[in-house]
């Protein structure tokens, strides 16, 4: 009898470590998940139509859906379909320390992939590419930074149109007058008030400033891209497990062409709160990475 | 906590292309010095001038006063550096307008005005609660020599209410140059913009506000400091308790 007991134990313990094998340990972030039972997504309050709050208050958009596949992947690796999923509003400055200290998982909106950042965290296989380029008045007739000579211009502190646009002024002696400014918000104000003649930013974002402003028809997006601006899910640094997961989960959308219709979904067809459309087809090079899934912050690659 | 120091960022080549993130913080010093420096100066130019108007015996300059301060400081500073930068423009003469939106570093002066009013309220009530102080025959002993109503502020109140407040300009002086990160709203590349933009160019959050808090820190000790010396030679022997033994 008491032998038999043994025998079971033993059996037990030995198909418990089998199956854990087989399971491959667990580490970084989706241990960190399946020890705690919850998941946080980071998201941004303000990212059309990335990652920002619809009329009832809940976080959507592009790199939300996106991020919602990556959640449903954990889920099901785990194996634990009631696994709790959060949403913490993240800020531009917050969201480096948020996600060192664990408060959140990933994070879900328009963080550029470049070589700096990368000494500070990952970033997922890229989603979207963005350029940099030039927002003014129809009215004013600007077809290029040559146009915007001796002019002010603004753009948002700390983002790589800064660099572009200082390398420009020292190269080509524009003598640009460069205002910086705190987010879309005050860009737009700026140049809707006449303080400078153009806004300089991601092509993306200045669609969505464009068709969140009072009076769209009056703008327009010009000049070729001076920079791309690759965006991925941002996470922690060394935590190859998840990393994996989340690139298979975007390469898996990507060959299924899945893709397609969560990008239509934000970008061609009416988005919420206001039903604004932001009238942008994919770009040849986003076109590229969803037929060669890439993580590298190198824009040569995108070219 | 998985975050990767990186203090050698400080070094790096900000997006200038010209400065390194550290000096960049430190050009940013000196914009909140100069913000600082500029906008304490209107404030006691307005606070000494709104204190003796709200002291007065004059009826309309008390109502004046009241109004002007209780706008002012009951306004949410955000909310007025928007209202002085944004809407002030639109509501001048157009030719007007366009001046003030092309003017070089407009969000400076903007900043300087903004603080100047809003801290030149609160340093009104300071003023007017160091004339308030003295004894009522100052005023009146003033007055029997045979002097004006100005004189008697000029020549009698005022040096003895100044020297009274100073402890309290003390800290608005620190009020008003901590209130200047607010002016990074408007796009005024100050010490806090600075490092924001550097945690935006490198990632190096923690990095970048650090040296932020230690020169904030600095530049406010330093202040505190030279008010110290001012308060040992401005204060008023026997007035007010403790300080003989500069016990302050």
């Amino acid at each position: 009898m008491k032998k038999k007991g043994l025998l079971g134990a033993g059996i037990c313990v030995l198909a418990a470590w089998v199956s854990l094998v087989n399971a491959q340990e667990l580490e970084g972030t989706l241990k960190k998940v399946a020890d705690s039972g919850s998941i946080t997504v980071g998201h941004r309050d303000g990212g059309i139509p990335f990652s920002y709050y619809d009329d009832k208050q809940q976080p959507v958009g592009y790199a939300m859906d996106l991020c919602g596949k990556v959640v449903d992947a954990v889920k099901a690796k785990l194996g634990k379909p009631d696994l709790k999923v959060e949403y913490v509003p993240v800020t531009g400055t917050t969201r480096i320390p948020l996600l060192a200290n664990g408060t959140i998982d990933m994070e879900c909106g328009t963080t550029t992939n470049n070589a700096e950042r990368q000494r500070q965290v990952a970033f997922s296989t890229t989603y979207f590419v963005a350029g940099v380029r030039i927002m003014a008045k129809k009215a004013d007739h600007i077809t290029s930074l040559q146009d915007l000579k001796g002019k002010t211009i603004v753009t948002p502190a700390g983002t790589t149109s800064v660099r572009l646009l200082n390398e420009a002024n020292n190269k080509d002696d524009l003598g640009m007058r460069i205002l910086s400014a705190k987010d879309n918000a005050e860009a737009l104000l700026t140049v809707e008030t006449g303080r400078a003649v153009a806004y300089v930013f991601d092509d993306v974002s200045l669609a969505g400033v464009i068709a969140s402003s009072r009076s769209p028809e009056i703008w327009e997006i010009v000049g070729d891209a001076l920079s791309v601006e690759p965006y991925g899910i941002m996470l922690r640094r060394n935590d190859a497990q998840f990393k994996a997961l989340a690139d298979e989960t975007l390469g898996a959308l990507y060959a299924s062409g899945e893709i397609n219709a969560i990008y239509d979904k934000w970008f061609l067809q009416p988005i919420p709160p206001r039903g604004i459309l932001m009238n942008l087809p994919m770009s040849e090079q986003l076109k590229k990475v969803v037929a060669a899934p890439t993580d590298s912050a190198d824009p040569q690659v995108y070219q | 906590m998985d975050y990767t120091w990186n203090w050698s960022a400080l070094w790096s080549l900000s997006l200038d292309g010209r400065l390194t993130y550290f000096e960049t913080l430190l050009l940013g010093l000196a914009w909140t010095l100069a913000t600082a420096l500029s906008a304490f100066v209107l404030a006691l130019l307005v606070g000494s001038l709104l204190g003796v108007m709200r002291s007065a015996p004059v009826a309309w300059m008390n109502r004046v006063g009241a109004c002007f301060v209780e706008l002012f400081r009951n306004v949410p500073l955000l909310v007025q550096m928007f209202l002085w930068y944004f809407v002030l423009p639109e509501l001048l003469p157009d030719a007007a307008g366009d001046w003030l939106k092309q003017l070089p570093d407009a969000q400076f002066y903007t900043a300087v005005l903004c603080l100047g009013c809003y801290h030149g309220a609160r340093v009104a009530e300071v003023v007017r609660s160091g004339l308030g102080s003295l004894s009522r025959g100052q005023g009146m002993a003033g007055q029997a020599l045979g002097l004006t109503l100005p004189q008697t502020y000029r020549y009698v109140l005022l040096p003895m209410a100044y020297r009274i407040v100073v402890p309290t300009l003390t800290s608005e002086f620190l009020s008003t140059t901590k209130n200047t990160s607010v002016a990074l709203a408007i796009g005024l590349v100050e010490l806090t913009a600075s490092a924001r933009a550097m945690q935006e160019g490198t990632f190096q959050v923690f990095e970048a506000f650090a040296v932020a808090t230690v020169l904030y820190l600095a530049l406010n000790l330093v202040i505190v400091f030279l008010m110290r010396v001012l308060e040992r030679k401005a204060q008023v022997p026997g007035y007010v308790s403790g300080h003989e033994k500069g016990g302050r």
